[in-house]
């Protein structure tokens, strides 16, 4: 695994210097991720394509917490709130809830909005703490959303509670509904494919935004922060405002995938923003390897995927093993989470796929 | 205030204390290994659940073994068989999953921590079944009533042991020749290592202590609400952790302080949120307020209450 | 050369993708065939509940009910149109969490189950009920409460249990007149089911006359609840009704006692177990709650219980009687269809009239089961005793089961 992800690396860098290289290879990349739903529908079933669906809400959430952790260094727990904000902000807008439903076009940037809104709140009094101060209070800040999105259902009923908003209008454009098969071409088109190009888009948007932001003077400014804030500061970059710009950008990311995943489900409650969540966000981003855009998403798929893997390979492997079922296929397959966590950690510290950049401070 | 609102003022601060004493014997753990590697670890959560989960089997087969022995001495006995076993899991945790990270990004130990507490709750749902345990009340849970409110000698008992461990540790610390290593390593590791400090045996050795701390808090928190369970350490940790921090990690008293202070809060913010809000917030808004006071207190002491000021480049 | 490179990896990592999806998802070896007729008709019924978690012992409760039931039909050979059944249980993890909630259930889908037993959650139950409908495949909650799950307005969307409503009002009722309380005292722990129930007991108890003195919260991994129970005490209500799970409850019940609280602790289903005697120990003395359904002793099949011990090696925790008449209502539908396929069947499910171990199982057209039995029990030496069996058909009255409906119909209102 690790071996293969570094030759990868290596074949990337050789053919970023050649673009016709470059060329074929973005546009097989992009037939490949066209075909892959039927690809994995016709050969795993449509299970499958559901887990990629979340793995590309996984990227878009990885790749947002990436500004806050991997770029300006800021350790952040709660990253699911905004993920919870972004779903609360579609739901509420567009369910029978309140009987109101705008349309996509509008309640995805407003869930955007209000997340980066969040962001920013979460950010300023938090700007003097560092490491495991800040993570501590970012945690809390994720609870502190979580319980009052499980408690505002009275005196006035705002989020109906634990009880979840369910009934979420599906994502639709004008008439055209995504959660209606559709027949292109003579083939039929399952609501779960369509799903997947919605996400695929909106993923590769947010890959987009973040690669420019990396090489922008924002986002130099952020590594600056990361590398020594003192030292940044005299450089004279506005700490602040650009904390508060990480804070901020991160959390629209996850409060744009919040959006899809509430009119993905059309049901959402608390307990889907719960602290393990944030939990698996991080050790996806810094698993991958944090701060570097491709391994951050190497990340995201992985983890998204690995306990799915587990879930269908335990039972066959136990069957061809001992001819029975041994262990509780379900306990198997979170002590090979775990597992695989402690060891990818052990022997890939700075991540499975990191930047070059980090692997030389590494090594010297 | 009338008698009987004092009473339940007095109760709300009793039970505070006592929670609060639940917290600072875990956090004592915690703050222990951050004081010295500056590492959150986040299993520690874990090896409380362990060491409850073992002194409940010692217990039990010594109870098979040894019918009539009084509950105090069979508790007693048992807790000493399972401090050695958390002890050898603390060193087995260090010695596998953080000692070959320490020049690792600083990230890399936390996922690892993750990547072990999920590990150990899933080994333990293994070996002590999904099912919660009653914990046997070995020392008496029976009340007794102190100016109007109730208080278990289970609860004195905590109070007490957490105190006695906070002042041993001090001693330990800051008074032994063992103290002085683990600070030196804790100020520099490479410089206390030219010093002639064996670092990794320090280290190893925190880990031992902090572990056999988890092991004596896991058994007063199961004593404490008689129940037992492979997820217990999880919420527990948590609040650990979140009363080391308050505390000002890394520093003893401050774990003992943070505890107190977490578990008054959460006791008098269920009691009495409800009726300062006019029963807008009620006891679901417990944590709320627990965690807006942490921030509280970060916003305006960075470092915890008795923290140290870190100096810019933490 | 760059070039191949780029194409063989990304081909690599494909068909790693698409290869990794199909080791798993190949069809179970086939059943081995009995060298004697009859033919076999094989079929696959799903079951989902959290296996790993806080609430794990319950999900693992459910799912042996599931495969119980599964072992002894396939035991008994049912006959469907001259071929033997061969159910095959397909037990999922969805971790309480809706969105693996959701990819279970569409796992089953592909895996073309002829029906599902599940979930337990009703956070999860309500988005894979979506995904159900949608192939058109029966899905039985055995424990799923929340009224809106059955609302939604789906033709496979059933449950076998009272729903909130129902139970919170005999609970409610219970209180005001077989107590006679006037004040009541009302803790949550915020979750879909324990907020659900008490909102419905506090609904019925107003109704009944009592004030509502404490509406408290505590959560449903919490072990300390001295906080909120001292300021109930200050109020001193006659009655406390808890809405949570017997892993709270216990320690509850121990920390009212030690506290000196003494009023009457009442609780639903999920404390109704022998897990919270044994957390509360002394303290369970005197304790109320309701189960959904008949109790295990008066139930039609008297050694459940038994059989389940013998199998599993432990004691029937909460629901999986349900999940076992879930199983065996879907292969009655299967039998009176005389087809297991979930297009032709789920037509007879709506008209079931199946005797199971928790009472008659009759639907109504919402598919939330009428007329549940709720069964009250207290506490005494120990055990849980019933004190009275509301609504329901007994079996000695299992023949008129009509007489009772219309006042379950009102319960649902």
């Amino acid at each position: 695994m690790s071996w293969a992800a570094k030759d990868l690396g290596d074949w990337v860098e050789t053919a970023k210097r050649d673009p016709r290289a470059r060329w074929l290879g973005v546009a097989l990349i992009a037939v490949a991720l066209a075909v892959l739903p039927f690809v994995a529908g016709a050969v795993g079933g449509r299970g499958w394509v559901r887990i990629i669906d979340f793995a590309l809400l996984y990227v878009m959430l990885a790749l947002g917490l990436n500004i806050v952790v991997g770029f300006a260094g800021l350790l952040d727990l709660g990253y699911i709130a905004f993920y919870a904000v972004g779903a609360y902000t579609y739901a509420l807008l567009a369910s029978p809830h309140f009987g109101i439903h705008l349309p996509v076009w509008l309640v995805l940037p407003m869930g955007a909005g209000v997340a980066g809104v969040f962001g920013v709140l979460l950010g300023a009094p938090t700007l003097k703490l560092r490491g495991d101060y800040l993570a501590i209070v970012t945690l809390g800040f994720g609870e502190i959303i979580r319980i009052f999105l499980n408690n505002l259902n009275a005196p006035v009923n705002i989020t109906n509670g634990p009880q979840g908003v369910n009934r979420i209008d599906p994502i639709s454009f004008s008439n055209f509904s995504l959660a209606r098969p559709v027949e292109v071409l003579g083939i039929d088109v399952p609501s779960v494919h369509l799903y997947y190009y919605l996400f695929l888009a909106l993923a590769l948007l947010v890959i987009f935004v973040s690669l420019r932001l990396e090489n922008s003077r924002i986002g130099r400014a952020w590594v600056a922060i990361r590398e020594d804030e003192v030292a940044a500061r005299a450089m004279g970059i506005n700490t602040r405002n650009i904390k508060l710009l990480a804070f901020a950008m991160g959390a629209s990311f996850g409060g744009i995938a919040g959006g899809l995943f509430a009119g993905f489900q059309g049901f959402v409650s608390p307990e889907s923003f719960i602290l393990m969540e944030s939990v698996v966000v991080l050790c996806m981003v810094v698993l991958g390897g944090m701060g570097h855009i491709p391994g951050v998403i190497l990340g995201a798929v992985l983890l998204a995927a690995m306990p799915e893997v587990f879930r269908n390979t335990i039972v066959p492997v136990q069957q061809q093993l001992f001819g029975k079922i041994v262990f509780d296929p379900e306990v198997v397959r979170m002590l090979l989470f775990g597992l695989a966590l402690v060891l990818v950690m052990l022997f890939r510290p700075a991540g499975i796929w990191p930047s070059t950049t980090r692997k030389r401070e590494l090594a010297s | 205030m009338s008698a009987v609102d004092f009473e339940i003022l007095l109760q709300q601060i009793l039970n505070g204390l006592v929670l609060g004493s639940v917290y600072a014997l875990v956090a004592l753990g915690y703050t222990m290994v951050y004081g010295v590697l500056g590492l959150i670890n986040f299993a520690h959560g874990e090896v409380v659940m362990i060491g409850a989960l073992s002194t409940l089997s010692a217990a039990r087969l010594l109870q098979s073994v040894l019918p009539g022995l009084p509950g105090p001495i069979v508790l007693l006995l048992s807790t000493l068989a399972a401090i050695p076993v958390c002890m050898a899991l603390g060193y087995t945790i260090e010695r596998v999953a953080y000692r070959p990270l320490r020049f690792a990004p600083r990230l890399a130990p936390l996922i690892t921590a993750i990547g072990v507490s999920i590990l150990l709750q899933n080994i333990a749902m293994v070996v002590w079944g999904r099912s919660y345990h009653s914990f046997p009340a070995y020392v008496s849970t029976e009340p007794f009533q102190v100016f109007g409110a109730t208080m278990t000698p289970v609860q004195v008992v905590i109070i007490v042991v957490a105190m006695a461990i906070m002042a041993g540790l001090m001693f330990l610390v800051h008074r032994t020749k063992l103290g002085r290593a683990m600070r030196a390593t804790a100020e520099n590791q490479s410089v206390a290592g030219l010093m002639g400090v064996n670092i990794n045996a320090i280290i190893s050795i925190t880990f031992v202590i902090g572990s056999a701390l988890a092991a004596v808090a896991g058994v007063m928190v199961a004593a404490n609400y008689s129940i037992a369970h492979y997820y217990m350490g999880f919420v527990l940790g948590l609040k650990a952790f979140t009363a080391a921090v308050l505390g000002g990690i890394g520093n003893l008293g401050g774990a003992v302080a943070g505890g107190l202070l977490l578990g008054l809060i959460e006791s008098l913010g269920a009691g009495y949120i409800g009726d300062l809000t006019g029963g807008f917030m009620g006891s679901n808004y417990q944590d709320v307020f627990a965690f807006f006071v942490l921030i509280m207190v970060l916003v305006f002491r960075p470092s915890g209450l008795m923290g140290e000021r870190v100096a810019e480049r933490a | 050369m760059n070039r191949s490179h780029v194409v063989s990896c990304t081909l690599a990592a494909l068909a790693a993708f698409g290869l990794s999806g199909c080791g798993k998802e190949a069809p179970p070896p086939p059943a081995p065939q009995k060298a004697a007729p009859p033919p076999e008709l094989a079929i696959k019924i799903g079951h989902v509940a959290p296996l790993t978690g806080n609430i794990a012992h319950l999900g693992k409760d459910n799912e042996n009910g599931a495969r119980l039931a599964v072992e002894e039909l396939n035991a008994k050979g049912v006959m469907i149109e001259g071929k033997k059944l061969k159910i095959e249980l397909i037990g999922e993890d969805d971790q309480a969490d809706p969105k693996t909630g959701t990819v279970v259930a569409q796992k089953l889908v592909d895996a073309k189950v002829n029906g599902v037993v599940g979930h337990l959650n009703s956070g999860t139950t309500i988005p894979a009920s979506k995904i159900y409908a949608d192939a058109g495949i029966p899905q039985i909650s055995p424990s799923a409460t929340n009224p809106t799950y059955t609302q939604q307005g789906f033709k496979t969307a059933m449950r076998v249990m009272a729903n909130d409503i129902q139970q919170g009002k005999v609970v409610g009722e219970f209180a005001v007149h077989k107590l006679g309380a006037k004040t009541v005292a009302i803790i949550d722990d915020r979750t879909a089911y324990g907020q659900g129930l008490a909102d419905e007991v506090e609904k019925a108890a107003k109704a009944g006359g009592v004030k509502i003195v404490a509406r408290e919260f505590t959560k449903n991994d919490a072990t300390d609840f001295r906080a909120i129970l001292t300021k109930i005490k200050g109020r001193r209500p006659d009655a406390v009704f808890y809405g949570g799970m017997d892993a709270q409850a216990g320690p509850m019940a121990k920390q009212m006692k030690q506290l000196g609280l003494k009023a009457k602790f009442m609780s639903g289903d999920g404390a109704c177990t022998p897990e919270f005697i044994k957390l509360a120990g002394d303290a369970a003395e005197g304790f109320y709650c309701t189960q959904a359904g008949l109790p295990l002793e008066r139930m039609t099949d008297k050694t459940f219980s038994e059989r389940y011990k013998k199998r599993f090696n432990s004691e029937v925790q909460i629901y999986s009687p349900y999940s076992y008449d879930a199983v065996a209502v879907i292969v009655d539908a299967m039998k009176r269809a005389k087809s297991a396929d979930p297009a032709v069947y789920i037509t007879e499910l709506p008209k079931t009239s199946y005797l199971g171990v928790t009472g008659r199982i009759e639907f109504d057209d919402k598919g939330d089961v009428k007329n549940g039995a709720i069964t009250m029990y207290e506490t005494r030496e120990g055990k849980l005793n019933v004190l009275e069996v509301v609504g329901g058909a007994a079996p000695a009255a299992a023949e008129a089961p009509k007489a009772e409906a219309p006042k379950a119909d009102a319960a649902k209102k």
